[in-house]
């Protein structure tokens, strides 16, 4: 999936895939953050898969 | 091609008459030129409908799910390939089926030969000793290479032979490797943009996308009772030609066909505004390849990778 994602132009820093036990907390906020960071890099990109005309149906 | 319909004929007769089969599953001369109908023969007077030649492009796997009846019907490596699946995911009984395995000699591109001509189509003729087709209109008449003028799928197709049969119609043909020719040569192309591009490049191809969903009706793969994309309650996807919604329905339509897909080339052939698809199938048909070494309908026991699990499954895109 993320492998179709990219393919079609949706930047990998936008697309993360982790598992993570509820017992990780150290885990989740590493992960959390590098998401975060990885998608910040991109502040000045286009969004993607964001509806701009207003919803009909 | 007369002497494959003369057999096919010939062997659809037999099965009927000798009450093998309840019905046979084959095509008809469509209502417009290069286009071809599935048919279903249920007596051998019927039979004589049937014709076989290069616009046979539709895939008739796409007509027995949940049957009850004896069905016969014709199949090419990638009609097969596509009851192989069928079977694998209890849609039919293999007990249930005559297979008349076609050797494919593929199937000629209805889109490459309406961009040539010069007006409306009105004829097509196919001169199998030459390879050549001629297309006829108004204030034309035009004869090409077949093999210039091929489904892209078929001319990257790596399984002309059907997979499972009862009974052959002719003899095999020859089959291509990856050797001599790279299937996935457009995929790579695409691959190597950078994301800009790509997203540009999936932009333009879905402009013309109207949502008739003749892609997902033309295709074997689509059985769903109640498809995402008319379900309202809840609704997964909008019904705008927004291009988001264009796009999140291309893409999961595609993501529904991952490792089953066959390339039969079906929804592109099916497409009355000519958008190829096939450069979402195809990019996850390499990735089975290559992830899983999948190919999808090669055999009628095994479950498809996305189906399945196994400790040696890729995994190093979980962080």
């Amino acid at each position: 999936m993320k492998n179709l994602m990219e393919h079609m132009g949706v930047e990998p820093e936008r697309l993360h895939f982790s598992w993570i036990s509820s017992a990780e907390s150290t885990k989740f906020v590493d992960v959390a953050t590098k998401v975060t960071e990885a998608a910040k890099s991109l502040e000045n990109k286009e969004k993607k898969f964001a509806k701009t005309k207003p919803k009909v149906a | 091609m007369n002497s494959y319909t003369d057999k096919i004929k010939e062997i659809s007769k037999r099965l009927l008459k000798e009450d093998k089969v309840d019905m046979v599953v084959g095509y008809r001369k469509g209502s417009v030129p290069l286009m071809h109908q599935p048919y279903i023969a249920q007596n051998e007077a019927e039979v004589d409908a049937f014709v076989w030649d290069s616009n046979c492009g539709l895939n008739l796997a796409n007509y027995i799910t949940d049957r009850t009846e004896r069905i016969g019907i014709l199949a090419t490596g990638c009609n097969s390939r596509n009851i192989a699946v069928h079977l694998v995911e209890g849609k039919i009984k293999r007990e249930q089926l005559y297979i008349i395995g076609i050797p494919c000699k593929a199937m000629v591109d209805r889109h490459k030969l309406s961009a040539m001509a010069d007006g409306d189509i009105t004829s097509v003729a196919e001169d199998e000793e030459k390879g050549t087709i001629t297309i006829k209109g108004e204030n034309f008449s035009e004869t090409v290479n077949k093999a210039d003028v091929l489904q892209e799928n078929c001319s990257l197709c790596m399984h002309r032979n059907p997979v499972i049969y009862d009974e052959l119609a002719a003899e095999e043909v020859p089959e291509q490797s990856r050797d001599e020719i790279d299937p996935y040569a457009r995929v790579k192309e695409i691959e190597a943009m950078d994301p800009d591009e790509k997203w540009n490049h999936f932009d333009d191809l879905l402009s013309d996308c109207i949502r008739c969903y003749a892609c997902r009706n033309a295709c074997p793969l689509c059985y769903c009772p109640l498809c995402f994309v008319d379900e309202s309650n809840p609704q997964w996807v909008g019904k705008s030609m927004d291009a988001t919604d264009v796009r999140t329905f291309h893409f999961l339509r595609a993501y529904h066909c991952a490792g089953r897909c066959t390339d039969c080339g079906a929804c592109v052939r099916a497409c009355p505004v000519g958008i190829n698809v096939r450069d979402f199938t195809k990019k996850l048909e390499k990735d089975c390849l290559e992830l899983f070494g999948w190919e999808a309908g090669l055999s009628a026991e095994k479950r498809p990778p996305l189906d399945t699990y196994s400790p040696k499954d890729p995994e190093d895109f979980i962080k």
